[in-house]
């Protein structure tokens, strides 16, 4: 099987001033289809620059990036654009959705800029049957601001998946929620990746990763190490476990 | 495209106030253009009609060099026309609807009890076609009155008010001049005012050779009015004349003319010369105010481009082609301008007839003009929304998404 993220010797550097940074000094790795993978290291080990890349939103300095089969070194913007529209799904940190902007249209705003253009019916049909598979059809029509943070999360990962993308790209997903969200949260990339998504996670939570089935993890911008996940945590039982203890806790 | 529009209008609505003061400037340039063109229009339409109500396909030779520095006004002053280029330029310019000499004087006219100071024209039997004079009673005195000298006039509507009172068809009476009596044959409509102001219905016309004889005892013309039958004979009907009048009067080619040929256009172009100072200079603080404006749009797109950073980054992220969100924050631009400029009219549509009312400045508000402000407004959305739109679109999404 072709693997859909192939990194080969990718490095990066920055130039601040006369001084070079060195993020990323060659990374080999390869990520197949159905993968669920959490990148793991403390900050300015590398992994966001190296999620930048792979998420098409930068280029490697030296070393090659194959998305898909497709080499992005020789890529201009507006092909990478193209490229983040068509295989890639975004889910941040910080949600990212646009404020004042309800649940739906936040959701069909990848599609605006799909090409061929994607009629505002079926972008309407795309943008429920996303919301549905967070299970948010019922919040369509209400704004960020009248959503918990674990909602707000889903409507974003709602967004990343209506154009059908390769890869969902996820960057500290779980950075901004509480624990239960977390997990609930991890439910849902569990679920998606069941039914065949592949999953790059970057995350710093040792007890997050452990819902990936790998786990890579960077430091001074090399991969330490790269291993499947031993015990991979369930959402649902964590679910379970989460309640219980709750319920102690009510008791006591 | 109506993602974008509707995107744009959000965004608009978001801050609807900041909105309104960016398009304020828009708006009182716009209603500036508007109600100035207006002016402009309005005056010059006023002009055309009373340039019309001189009679059409005119063309008058005055006495003297009026282009010449110096003397310039000075026409009739030293009359050079003579009775001999009035039969000569009768018998040979091809294209003539009508001729009529011109001599002017000035008197007192007594009629009963009633006396009045008025502008006596001796003129000849055409010059009532010529010069598109109606009568409202009575009729143009003749050819014979004119060879004869009758003592015959007719009487403009003013006088005519003057010295008989308010309607009173004064046909048939008498009038006395500098002591001299004649006979009102024709009572002529009223007219207005001319071009330049003065009274055309305060006048007395009669035949010039009794004018000549009789009262002032002037031996040559101030001026001819000519009739051509047609627009397309105007140029030739023109060389003829000059011709003629440059041989009249021995003329040698390396001599300046001692007459000018004055065409209705001529008089019109003369008499809008101050409208048009009037309108260029509406046109140039409206045109200043334009920039402001946009310069107004430019300064609220870059605030909005620099607090949207995120939203821009989250765009680009998903996908958004440079292109894309240079089209977006252009389209917000323009649409600020636009309906600023909208508004604009609008404002001009309400105050152009205030203006008339309040200020008794006529004002014509043309399609022309509406046209003109609303391409106007829509350009500077364009040219202003340009810069803050390119800022936008080469935003880098990493930085974008970043900004807090």
């Amino acid at each position: 099987m072709e693997p859909i993220i192939k990194l080969e010797d990718f490095r990066r550097t920055y130039r601040n001033g006369s001084l070079e940074v060195h993020a990323v000094r060659g990374v080999t790795l390869s990520i197949y289809p159905g993968e669920f993978v959490a990148i793991m290291g403390a900050s300015g080990s590398g992994k966001s620059t190296m999620m930048n890349t792979v998420g098409c939103l930068d280029r490697p300095t030296s070393g090659k990036y194959v998305l898909d089969g497709v080499e992005i070194a020789s890529l201009n913007r507006d092909e990478l654009a193209d490229l983040r529209n068509r295989k890639l799904g975004f889910v941040f940190q910080g949600f990212n959705l646009l404020s004042r902007t309800s649940a739906l249209e936040n959701v069909e705003l990848p599609m605006l800029y799909s090409r061929p253009a994607v009629s505002a019916r079926l972008q309407r049909d795309r943008a429920l049957k996303a919301l549905g598979l967070v299970g948010l059809a019922d919040r369509a029509d209400h704004f960020p601001n009248q959503l918990s943070g674990g909602q707000q999360q889903r409507v974003a990962i709602a967004r990343a998946l209506v154009n059908e993308p390769r890869v969902l790209l996820a960057d500290e997903p779980t950075g901004n929620l509480d624990s239960r969200t977390s997990v609930e949260v991890m439910g849902v990339f569990q679920k998606l990746n069941e039914q065949g998504i592949t999953i790059v996670m970057v995350t710093h939570e040792l007890d997050i990763a452990s819902f990936a089935k790998r786990k890579i993890v960077m430091r001074d911008g090399v991969v330490r190490t790269d291993e499947t996940v031993a015990h991979r945590s369930n959402a649902d039982e964590a679910i379970a476990v989460l309640e219980a203890e709750q319920k102690a806790v009510h008791l006591a | 495209m109506f993602a974008i529009f509707k995107t744009a209008l959000r965004a608009i609505r978001r801050n609807i106030l900041r909105s309104f003061l960016t398009m304020l400037g828009i708006i009182v340039g716009i209603s500036a253009v508007i109600v100035g063109v207006s002016m402009g229009a309005g005056a010059k339409a006023e002009v055309d009609k009373q340039i019309a109500s001189m009679g059409n396909n005119l063309l008058i030779i005055f006495s003297g060099n009026m282009s010449r520095g110096g003397v310039r006004g000075g026409f009739g002053m030293s009359p050079t026309l003579t009775d001999r280029d009035y039969e000569t330029l009768r018998r040979e310019v091809q294209g003539l609807a009508g001729i009529s000499p011109e001599v002017r004087t000035s008197a007192q006219v007594a009629a009963g009890n009633q006396n009045t100071q008025v502008s006596i024209w001796g003129v000849s039997a055409d010059y009532a076609d010529i010069r598109s004079w109606k009568f409202q009673s009575g009729d143009n005195f003749t050819e014979l009155d004119v060879q004869a000298a009758n003592k015959v006039c007719l009487l403009g509507k003013t006088t005519a008010t003057a010295l008989f009172g308010e309607g009173i068809d004064p046909v048939g009476q008498i009038v006395r001049i500098k002591n001299v009596p004649f006979t009102v044959v024709g009572w002529l409509a009223a007219k207005g005012a001319n071009a330049f102001g003065s009274d055309q219905d305060d006048c007395i016309l009669m035949p010039y050779t009794s004018a000549m004889k009789r009262l002032s005892g002037d031996t040559k013309f101030r001026a001819f009015n000519v009739q051509f039958a047609s627009a397309e004979v105007l140029t030739e009907v023109t060389n003829q004349i000059a011709a003629i009048l440059r041989q009249n009067h021995q003329i040698t080619p390396d001599r300046e003319d001692d007459f000018s040929i004055r065409s209705q256009q001529e008089m019109s172009d003369f008499a809008n010369a101050s409208n048009r100072i009037m309108t260029l200079l509406i046109g140039a603080f409206a045109g200043i105010s334009l920039v402001v404006g946009g310069i107004g749009i430019m300064n609220i797109m870059l605030v909005s481009v620099t607090e949207r950073t995120r939203e821009i980054g989250i765009r680009l992220a998903v996908g958004a082609r440079a292109r894309d969100v240079l089209r977006q924050f252009l389209t917000e631009a323009v649409l600020l301008s636009v309906v600023g400029g909208a508004l604009g009219i609008g404002t001009g549509y309400w105050l152009a007839p205030l203006l008339t009312k309040f200020a008794g400045f006529p004002t014509l508000i043309s399609n022309s003009s509406v046209i003109l402000a609303f391409s106007v407004s829509a350009i500077i959305g364009v040219v202003f929304g340009f810069f803050p739109a390119l800022k936008a679109a080469n935003l880098d999404p990493i930085e974008a998404l970043r900004y807090e």
